[in-house]
């Protein structure tokens, strides 16, 4: 990796609100929702963006090529456009890709555009396709995955892993209930943890329906400038430091129990190596993590902030991972509250940008946020990781 | 626009239905030929840390059709981006990629395998929308077939010219070892073929193939690593026109033009005319080629037949590849075409090597009859 060719800021975020279903917009009108309260936010108009880039899964509602047709919501018309996908990663992978188009020199302002309407598929179906046909169509079950849960069981036990993970679901959902875009806000309470864990309908293993992320309507939009335009365009700016992304082949290894290294876990060393940033936990202010159900989430964060043994579960027993914790996670509601696939992933990104800049709203954490992390996660586990800064100048900032 | 440098080219041998191999295997084979010839690797401090590849869900029938080719694409524990639009985007991308500093080196590769679906016809269907496009039954042949008819309207083109442009592509086609329909074809023959879609005949239309094809783009500090003499990416552009085809000129080449401008103005061409050695574009149909001749500037508008009759296409080396009409699959179209300016400029095209070629034209598109283009400046 060479040095960055220039600096790039967010400076326009859009979203619609999440529903499990939109019956009053189609795709391209659910597009231009977003895409107007995007420039809204930015304060541009559509003559300013250079380049859109778009993504969402075609299989998931069936359409070849959908940027043909959302073009009619998008505002592509006579622009430079591309559309690029990874899966669940795909958000991630846009806001990742309008960095480098902007870094690049040749567009000043690019728009990204991520969405799914999961209503009009089939989305367990969908992702069941992603398995090989001749070899693992058969056992795949969509999303629907036991083996966080027993991995975790496995190593701390079954009582407290299942109190944390339900504490875990329980606590995106009262961030849920802050933010008035979130799919589902369903009140739940902490002294529920005993109640949920006995009545919540099994999926595979220990994963429960109440642990699972929701399939999601929506659409997200980010507009993303130069430095030079990022400064003369937005009164706040956010800023992107680095950004790194690490898949790996299909996940299901007939050849040995070994467990690999996971993709988060390598990212984030990786990428906190390179930026200087020995520990985590204490730099950054914020992370919005794509954790598709409660179990994987809880089973992440030690990969992502580079823990060891329990102190995640510590961390989540101990309640700094609430609004007002030490370090707040998800603080949107995270993937468990809203889902729309190729949305969802630039919605982390979007959604710790709107921290950065204090606009989050009801859902604003109260202490200054200066560095956030935000996380994509898709394909056979891979991940996306991303840094935003409040300031620029982070090459001469001491990271003790 | 900085440039960027092409150190090596790969193409999978397009055939109409390669059974006896997966895509993957396909895929493998692009990667170790690469590799052969630069020695590149994915070493974590100074190898490939990124991999943007080509293909398609419904095309693959699969979900992230990417994910079942990480390990041959060199993506275990690497990045990996698709690029879910024609391939030439990719090659657009992953130059932006390396300006930005975020990458120095990055392969680029693409598969499609159009024999795996009973129609590609049912594939393009599914671009239109649920309401009103798709239960008429549009698809991409049937929408070319229309633009077709608009473009002979326009400016006059005859079945000879057409047929023409098919018996020219065969031509080069023969002496062009990556090709599928690769048989010498008579101007009879083609205007004797079955009425597919009318004005389409069976020969104005591109046959189904299945291919693959890989790149190695480096930034101009790093090339000289795996090559002695890159090709430079020195300009592209890429348009988007509107969705329903009331809305659009059909014969005007809005996109296209637009691309093609964006394109020029990056690598400092003033005029395509005096500067364009080379063309490799995109000519799905046979009437498609006078008419993406015009959107590249290299004629006038509804000019295209006179100057096919003048000996246009020679005279810029058009297509010497034998073009999409001797079959290169959908999606990766602009990859092959891309590969053999590359070859072209290097002088390692064999028997279809032009003379003096400095600067080549890359042109693509996807959508319905058009309604996406993306140009590539290449250079020696």
């Amino acid at each position: 990796m060479g040095k960055r060719n220039r600096n790039v800021g967010i400076i326009g975020i859009g979203q619609t609100e999440y529903s499990s279903h939109k019956e009053d917009q189609n795709q391209p009108e659910m597009v231009n929702q977003a895409v107007r309260r995007g420039l809204a936010d930015a304060g541009i108009g559509l003559d300013q963006v250079d380049c859109i880039i778009h993504g969402n899964m075609e299989l998931f509602e069936m359409v070849h090529q959908p940027d043909m047709w959302h073009v009619l919501g998008s505002g592509a018309y006579g622009k430079e456009q591309l559309r690029i996908t990874t899966g669940g990663t795909t958000g991630a992978t846009l806001v990742c890709a309008a960095d480098n188009l902007v870094a690049s020199g040749v567009y000043d302002v690019v728009m990204a555009i991520g969405l799914e309407k999961l209503q009009e598929g089939n989305t367990t179906g969908g992702i069941t396709n992603m398995a090989d046909p001749l070899w693992f169509r058969n056992l795949q079950t969509g999303a629907l995955s036991g083996t966080a849960a027993s991995k975790v069981i496995d190593e701390f036990g079954a009582d407290r892993s299942k109190r944390a993970a339900m504490n875990y679901r329980i606590t995106m959902d009262k961030h849920a209930c802050l933010n008035p875009r979130a799919h589902r806000r369903l009140g739940l309470e902490y002294d529920q943890i005993e109640s949920l864990m006995a009545s919540s309908p099994r999926l595979v293993g220990e994963l429960q329906l109440i642990h699972m992320c929701s399939q999601s309507d929506g659409a997200c939009v980010m507009i993303f400038a130069s430095e030079e335009k990022a400064k003369a365009l937005s009164d706040k700016p956010v800023w992107i430091r680095d950004h790194i992304t690490v898949h790996r082949e299909e996940s299901y290894n007939i050849y040995g129990l070994e467990v690999p290294e996971t993709t988060h876990h390598y990212a984030a060393q990786a990428l906190f190596k390179r930026n200087g940033i020995p520990n985590p936990l204490e730099y950054f202010d914020v992370f919005e993590m794509y954790d598709p159900s409660a179990w994987w989430g809880l089973d992440w964060i030690r990969e992502f902030l580079l823990l060891e043994d329990d102190e995640h579960l510590k961390l989540m027993e101990e309640g700094a991972l609430k609004m007002d914790g030490k370090l707040p996670l998800n603080p949107s509601g995270g993937v468990t509250a809203s889902n729309p696939i190729g949305a969802t992933a630039m919605l982390r990104a979007a959604e710790a940008a709107l921290q950065v800049r204090g606009d989050a709203g009801g859902h604003q954490i109260q202490k200054d946020v200066k560095h956030a992390l935000a996380s994509g996660f898709g394909g056979t586990m891979w991940t996306v990781l991303i840094m935003l800064e409040k300031e620029l100048g982070w090459q001469e900032v001491d990271h003790g | 626009m900085k440039r960027v440098a092409i150190c090596a080219v790969a193409q999978h041998r397009c055939e109409t239905d390669i059974w006896y191999k997966r895509f993957q295997g396909m895929l493998l084979d692009i990667l170790e030929d690469i590799q052969l010839q630069t020695g590149f690797d994915f070493n974590e401090e100074t190898g490939v840390h990124n991999i943007v590849t080509v293909s398609d869900d419904v095309f693959d029938a699969r979900t992230i059709s990417d994910n079942g080719i990480t390990d041959v694409v060199g993506a275990h524990y690497r990045g990996e981006e698709k690029m879910a639009q024609e391939g030439l985007n990719a090659l657009v991308y992953a130059a932006a990629s390396i300006l930005s500093g975020h990458d120095d080196v990055v392969y680029v590769t693409g598969h499609c395998k159009e024999s795996q679906s009973e129609s590609r016809n049912v594939c393009t269907n599914l671009a239109y929308d649920p309401f009103y496009g798709r239960p008429m039954g549009l698809d991409y042949l049937n929408v070319a077939a229309l633009q077709a008819r608009a473009y002979v309207e326009k400016s006059g083109l005859t079945p000879r010219q057409m047929a023409e442009v098919v018996v020219r592509a065969r031509r080069w086609g023969v002496r062009n070892p990556y090709a599928n329909a690769t048989g010498q074809v008579e101007e009879g023959e083609v205007m004797a073929s079955p009425l597919v879609c009318d004005p389409l005949r069976k020969l104005h239309i591109y046959p189904v193939s299945d291919g693959a094809a890989g790149f190695l783009l480096a930034s101009e500090e790093r090339a000289r690593e795996f090559t002695d003499d890159p090709v430079w990416i020195t300009g592209f552009g890429t348009c988007m026109d509107s969705y329903f085809l009331g809305d659009r000129d059909l014969t005007g080449n809005f996109a296209l033009k637009k691309a093609a401008h964006r394109a020029y103005k990056r690598a400092g061409i003033e005029d395509p005319k005096q500067s364009v050695d080379l063309v490799e574009l995109t000519d799905c149909y046979a009437y498609q080629q006078p008419l993406w001749l015009e959107g590249l500037g290299l004629c006038a508008d509804g000019e295209g037949p006179a100057f096919m009759d003048a000996a246009g296409p020679a005279r810029y080396n058009v297509n010497l590849s034998g073009g999409m009409l001797t079959g290169n699959p959908l999606m990766i179209g602009g990859l092959y075409r891309a590969a053999e300016a590359v070859l072209q400029l290097k002088g390692e095209a064999g028997e279809h090597q032009a003379d003096h070629v400095k600067t080549a034209v890359v042109q693509s598109s996807t959508g319905g009859a058009g309604q996406f283009h993306t140009v590539l400046v290449l250079e020696a």
